[in-house]
């Protein structure tokens, strides 16, 4: 084995040892909270894990694959728990036993024989592990889709489709009451007349123009491809909206990180 | 082969160290930036000012650990503005990480009013926390026919009849409205049922990344107000007057676009550059 990642481990190891006791030494303690030698351990792992991660940007290391494996083998078990207590024990043992509910310490709430329907597809869900048996799994698999596919099928007609239509049905000419009125009283503010028809117009002409961009049974030349040169600039201009959203999210978990190492970890800020 | 063409080719990870720096000393030096209120977040303000005491908000806290940065400031600042005006709030968690994130938002700003406004707030009586569920859908459609259903006890065990700030409340009829904080597409299905369905006032709480793609929902009335990541936290704390960690998180994003946004400047020169060249077709 070669003596520079050795070398690096007991670094890395000697630092964390470090960490540990100095923040064992400054914790704040009161009754209520753990003792002050596990909230420097605390502290000092999700420094140094937040450290691990970070080090991904340098380039791929076994602290990083740490890290992450860590992470995927965590949050798998803390879903399977929170799975087994809140969906097993939580919905389907109050309903099906009352012993088994005394057992796990949950009110029971009487038996309801439709509830085995669900047991019964849990268990066929689970011969997907069965080399044999796996192609059973797919009666479960099927009413999940099913299911899924009928909710899903109302709520994106009525929230994402039908309502947002309509809310494009917007008159063009806000508040309109002639030529002369709107002169007279021209005004730029964002509760004007002139920017709520100029708010209403983008939102018409952005929308038409985009459907446009999207038809293709048609060439897109002359005025229908001035419309759809529009609707792509409307799109690119909704990408930047979304792009700009997603770098102040990103940096935000940054800014969010850098402040607990700063400030929980190293206390160079308040 | 020109400065520009040179920054363009530039190994990502000095944009890295560059920005890792950035971030660091405007973290370290104190300046304040200027914030301005946009009017999706000043009607989740104007709607829990309108509140009364004794009314009934729901809050559902459905993030994870990795966006307590953008979700915690919010959740804080809306819990706290409640408390002080002894709105009871009913506190629920749909995503699976949600539960550690609502619980611990409801214990702090509880202990924070009392330190600071002498109000003991009683759990069960002001506020009660519901916990979690699994299948957001279902659970949200339940509760519009009663709490009990999907959550016949409290986070704690506690059967919900049990408890005082329950008595009288069956579903969102007797409530004015629910503020959802999440960084999940949960969000979709709170649109959906629990304000096409049901009717609800709904006002959301995004991530930065989420933000922009739910404008639409607000230009349709289907949401009356959106906090849309740090910058809708920074706005809602700028509200209450409650400078917290959102307002001050605001200078290092200032700094931290600009330099982002010299960087794609760079990069589009030294693309263009290239081009005029015959390098990039």
């Amino acid at each position: 084995m070669r003596k520079a990642p050795i070398i690096i481990t007991a670094v890395v190891a000697a630092l964390f040892v470090l960490s540990w006791l100095l923040k064992s030494n400054g914790a704040v303690v009161d009754e209520n909270s753990m003792s002050a030698i596990s909230q420097g351990f605390w502290i000092t792992l999700s420094a140094f894990l937040t450290l691990a991660v970070m080090s991904f940007l340098y380039q791929d290391n076994p602290f990083y694959k740490f890290a992450e494996h860590l992470y995927v083998g965590v949050s798998a078990a803390y879903w399977m728990c929170m799975g087994f207590w809140t969906t097993l024990v939580g919905n389907l043992v109050p309903r099906l036993s009352e012993g088994l509910s005394n057992w796990f310490e949950v009110p029971y709430v009487g038996f309801k024989p439709h509830f085995i329907i669900p047991l019964v597809f849990g268990f066929l869900l689970l011969m997907r592990l069965s080399p044999k048996g796996g192609w059973i799994s797919r009666w479960s698999l099927a009413f999940i889709v099913g299911t899924t596919a009928g909710l899903n099928l109302p709520r994106f007609l009525s929230s994402d489709f039908i309502s947002q239509i309509s809310a494009t049905f917007m008159p063009l000419l806000v508040n309109w009451q002639g030529i002369g009125s709107f002169f007279s009283d021209f005004s730029l503010s964002a509760s004007g007349q002139f920017i709520g028809i100029l708010s209403n117009l983008v939102v018409f002409l952005g929308v038409f123009c985009g459907i446009i961009y999207f038809f293709f049974s048609k060439e897109h030349k002359g005025a229908f491809g001035v419309a759809s040169r529009f609707g792509i600039w409307i799109l690119m201009i909704t990408f930047g909206a979304s792009f700009g959203y997603t770098v102040m999210g990103r940096i935000s978990l940054l800014v969010g990180r850098l402040t607990f190492i700063m400030g929980d970890w190293l206390g160079l800020i308040s | 082969m020109n400065i520009f063409e040179k920054l363009s080719k530039l190994d990502r990870r000095w944009v890295f160290l560059i920005l890792a720096v950035v971030v660091i000393i405007a973290l370290l030096v104190d300046f304040k930036t200027p914030l301005r209120i946009n009017k999706e977040v000043q009607s989740v303000y104007d709607f829990m000012e309108a509140l009364e005491p004794g009314d009934y908000i729901q809050m559902s806290i459905d993030y994870d650990p990795g966006t307590i940065a953008e979700m915690h400031p919010m959740t804080y600042a809306i819990l706290e503005q409640a408390f002080k005006k002894d709105v009871k709030v009913i506190i629920t968690a749909l995503s699976i990480n949600g539960p550690g994130m609502a619980e611990k938002a409801m214990l702090d700003i509880m202990d924070s009013v009392r330190i600071l406004y002498g109000k003991e707030l009683v759990y069960g009586e002001d506020v009660a926390f519901l916990g979690y569920k699994p299948y957001p859908g279902i659970v949200i459609l339940s509760m519009g026919q009663n709490y009990r259903i999907s959550f016949p006890q409290d986070y704690y065990g506690t059967p919900v009849d049990d408890l005082p700030i329950m008595k009288g409340i069956i579903n969102y009829d007797d409530v004015k409205g629910v503020i959802l904080i999440t960084g999940t597409s949960g969000v979709d299905f709170w649109i959906s049922y629990a304000n096409g369905r049901y009717d609800v006032e709904l006002a959301v709480g995004l991530t930065g990344v989420m933000a922009a793609d739910y404008y639409q929902y607000l230009r349709s009335g289907q949401i009356f107000g959106l906090m849309g990541g740090m910058l809708g936290a920074a706005e809602y704390e700028l509200l209450v007057k409650k400078p917290g960690p959102a307002m001050e998180a605001m200078k290092v994003q200032v700094w931290a676009h600009i330099v982002i946004i010299v960087f794609i400047i760079i990069g589009n020169i030294g693309y263009f550059i290239s081009r005029r060249k015959g390098g990039v077709s």
